[in-house]
């Protein structure tokens, strides 16, 4: 297993020139809050894990960053979350647009009830990105083999999706994300519906799509966080306590209550 | 004594019983219920169960035979030459009804007759009252042995679950028992007409005119079976409805499911379903009087010769009418569209209606086309508004402008007619009744299937 371990990072980019920020993000759902003045900076080119327990408010802050939350009816935000120096929740920015320059993977794989190969085309065709079959045909084949999945399915693009293993069809939608040529990536628990195998073979995926991508990953494993990161937020009852290389927080966490969940004591 | 104040003293007998099991449990329980097995109304069921139950079986089962049994005892009675004529048997029997039912005065029969007539009606009298007797003994009978078996430890509840669930499957029993014998009386009337007229006549001919002679002196036509006008005429209207009410519904059904507000979605969603509501017979007024001269006053403006009842206006209407029922079905299929799938899409970018288009809609077609399979029996079935605005002439056309007649249109005449009811004209309405029953029962079954094929996939 080619999984990393990053006790040897040294090179950090720094964080004064971020990917992407969250200021002061508050968030609420019809009456209850579910965010309260979230500071995040994600690094380019990094895995940033997003810890905590159920309820912290992790997937919460996540679907802000693409604005996915627009979709739910009673939600208000109020704060800046930016992507390279822009607010996004700025009038001028076109929704559907910032959701193709920041894909998302979500928690139970979601492949379209279409073939393999129109589930990849789906993003380049509706954002108009090719002029040609041919072109198309290369996007697909670029980003399942970027997904790792060309070996498996390359004899039967035009079968149903639906078809494959669990695994095989997260893997799948997160060679959907790359096919728009996303910047930032976004995770929400991707592997807490497969199986060890298919759990391992994400996370060296994930390793793997870091050189091109920003990655923010929710996850409810500790261990995945250490393995597939290389900063971990660790959220609690919707604020950020603790934030840091994922080294530190798991070695050496500032805060009693990081301490208290990494140990295991509560979430 | 009625049968209307027989059922209510059982009922009345059954509340009493309820009562008295509850009481009873409520004393052997000594003040606490947690003494019980169950709750005391529980043991109050029971009774009332046992004590209504049995004595309405009774009375089913009574009134199947009670008829049979008389009679028969009446018929041992009559003399030789009366029971070994048919025709004499039945002319008896006929009187000795009307006798027994003071309505046979002015008959002039022999004695033994009237006598037989007399002894019908004490008869009759004898089983009512016996009836009445043996139903309240069934029922203090059941009272009495459920109260009695009531005790701490009696599983009343358990009981009480079993015996509904028998009242279920009886119900049940019903339902499909009656669609059985829909099913035969219209097979037998059918397999009748199809002694008098060739089934490959009625199902291949291309005229339909069923005028015979009423009388042997009168003069008339043969009359032709033929239904392919009537089925030609029927796939007619039934296409202009689903011109009009599969797109209107369809895209309404969107837009209520995706795009309006849950206020407005409040107010428009029960606003839509009214017109589901709206008596057929309604509809067929607003066809025939509103919609039918309106296209043809337009008509002739265009200089179209169209007739003043047309395939049309019937159409028009009947896809109004329809409108409900493919949006109501089809917003309920596409809001089984997991939110995973719009997320996903979403979530690459996509707009609301790139969403709709690509994902949702090609994810709930097959519910959507059992919707509009269940929209078309529908259509072919429907009756009022075609009677009111289709008209009778059995045109073979394809022109929506002329007037057409449909198998319901043609059913409703042949059966309001004065005709013998063993003509071949009259039976001709079940044979037709059962080519559209058969038509409409395998698209319902397709439909079905369908949208079965389509659950199988997200469950």
């Amino acid at each position: 297993m080619a999984v990393v371990t990053q006790s040897a990072m040294t090179a950090e980019p720094s964080v004064t020139s971020p990917k992407m920020t969250a200021r002061d993000l508050n968030l609420f759902y019809g009456e209850n809050q579910a965010l309260f003045d979230v500071n995040l900076d994600i690094v380019e080119r990094q895995v940033t894990a997003l810890i905590g327990p159920s309820g912290c408010g992790k997937s919460t802050f996540l679907r802000c960053m693409n604005r996915m939350n627009d979709t739910i009816d009673g939600v208000t935000i109020n704060g800046q979350v930016t992507l390279d120096n822009r607010d996004i929740y700025d009038k001028a920015i076109d929704v559907v647009q910032l959701r193709a320059r920041i894909g998302m993977v979500f928690q139970k794989p979601n492949p379209f009830p279409k073939s393999i190969y129109d589930n990849v085309s789906y993003g380049p065709r509706i954002h108009g990105l090719v002029n040609s079959r041919d072109e198309l045909d290369e996007i697909v084949m670029t980003s399942l083999e970027r997904a790792g999945l060309l070996k498996e399915v390359k004899d039967r693009l035009q079968e149903p999706a639906t078809g494959l293993s669990g695994g095989q069809q997260q893997r799948l939608c997160i060679a959907r994300a790359v096919a728009v040529s996303p910047e930032v990536i976004l995770m929400d628990e991707p592997c807490s519906a497969l199986d060890p195998i298919a759990t391992a073979k994400v996370e060296e995926l994930i390793d793997e799509l870091r050189s091109n991508y920003t990655i923010v990953i929710v996850t409810h494993s500790m261990q995945q966080a250490a393995r597939v990161s290389q900063r971990t937020a660790f959220f609690h009852l919707g604020k950020v306590v603790e934030v840091g290389e994922t080294d530190q927080i798991f070695t050496n966490p500032k805060d009693e209550r990081t301490k208290g969940y990494i140990t295991g004591r509560f979430g | 004594m009625s049968l209307t104040f027989l059922l209510l003293a059982i009922a009345a007998l059954c509340a009493l019983s309820f009562y008295f099991g509850r009481q009873r449990a409520i004393a052997l329980s000594g003040g606490r219920y947690s003494n019980l097995h169950s709750l005391p109304a529980h043991y109050g069921t029971y009774t009332a169960m046992w004590c209504g139950l049995p004595a309405i079986l009774l009375l089913l089962v009574w009134h199947m035979f009670q008829g049979t049994i008389i009679q028969g005892m009446i018929i041992s009675d009559l003399p030789p030459e009366i029971l070994n004529d048919s025709g004499k048997l039945s002319l008896a029997l006929n009187s000795i009804f009307l006798l027994a039912a003071d309505n046979g005065e002015h008959l002039s029969v022999s004695p033994e007759v009237i006598d037989a007539g007399k002894r019908l009606a004490s008869l009759q009298i004898i089983a009512n009252v016996a009836l009445v007797v043996v139903m309240i003994s069934v029922a203090l009978v059941g009272l009495a042995f459920s109260y009695r078996k009531i005790s701490r430890d009696m599983r009343a509840r358990n009981n009480v679950e079993r015996i509904s669930r028998y009242v279920m499957i009886a119900c049940s029993g019903i339902a499909i028992l009656s669609t059985v014998g829909i099913v035969f009386s219209l097979l037998f009337e059918a397999l009748h007409f199809f002694t008098k007229i060739n089934p490959l006549d009625f199902l291949f001919g291309l005229e339909w005119s069923p005028q015979t002679a009423i009388r042997a002196d009168q003069v008339a036509s043969e009359g032709a079976f033929g239904a392919i006008p009537l089925f030609v005429g029927t796939l007619l209207i039934t296409l202009i409805a689903m011109c009009v009410a599969v797109p209107v519904g369809l895209f309404s059904a969107i837009y209520m499911g995706e795009y309006a507000s849950p206020k407005f979605r409040a107010f428009a969603k029960p606003a839509l379903e009214i017109l589901a509501g709206v008596p057929t017979v309604v509809y067929g007024f607003f066809a025939a009087l509103t919609v039918a001269p309106f296209l043809r006053d337009n008509g002739a403006v265009l200089g179209l010769d169209v007739s003043s009842e047309s395939a049309l206006a019937a159409g028009l209407v009947m896809g109004v009418m329809i409108i409900p029922f493919v949006s109501s079905l089809s917003d309920d299929v596409m809001s089984q569209v997991p939110q995973s799938l719009r997320d996903g899409s979403y979530g690459l970018g996509a707009t609301k209606s790139e969403t709709i288009r690509n994902v949702i809609f090609p994810a709930a077609l097959p519910g959507i086309v059992g919707a509009v399979l269940l929209a078309v029996s529908r259509a072919i079935g429907e009756t009022m508004i075609v009677v009111m605005a289709a008209g009778l002439a059995a045109n073979m056309t394809v022109n929506p402008l002329q007037a057409v007649t449909t198998v319901t249109v043609q059913i409703v005449t042949l059966l309001v007619g004065d005709q013998e009811f063993d003509s071949a004209k009259t039976l001709s309405a079940f044979a037709l009744g059962l080519a559209l029953f058969l038509i409409t029962l395998g698209l319902n079954v397709f439909a079905l299937k369908f949208v079965q094929k389509y659950r199988e996939k997200y469950d």
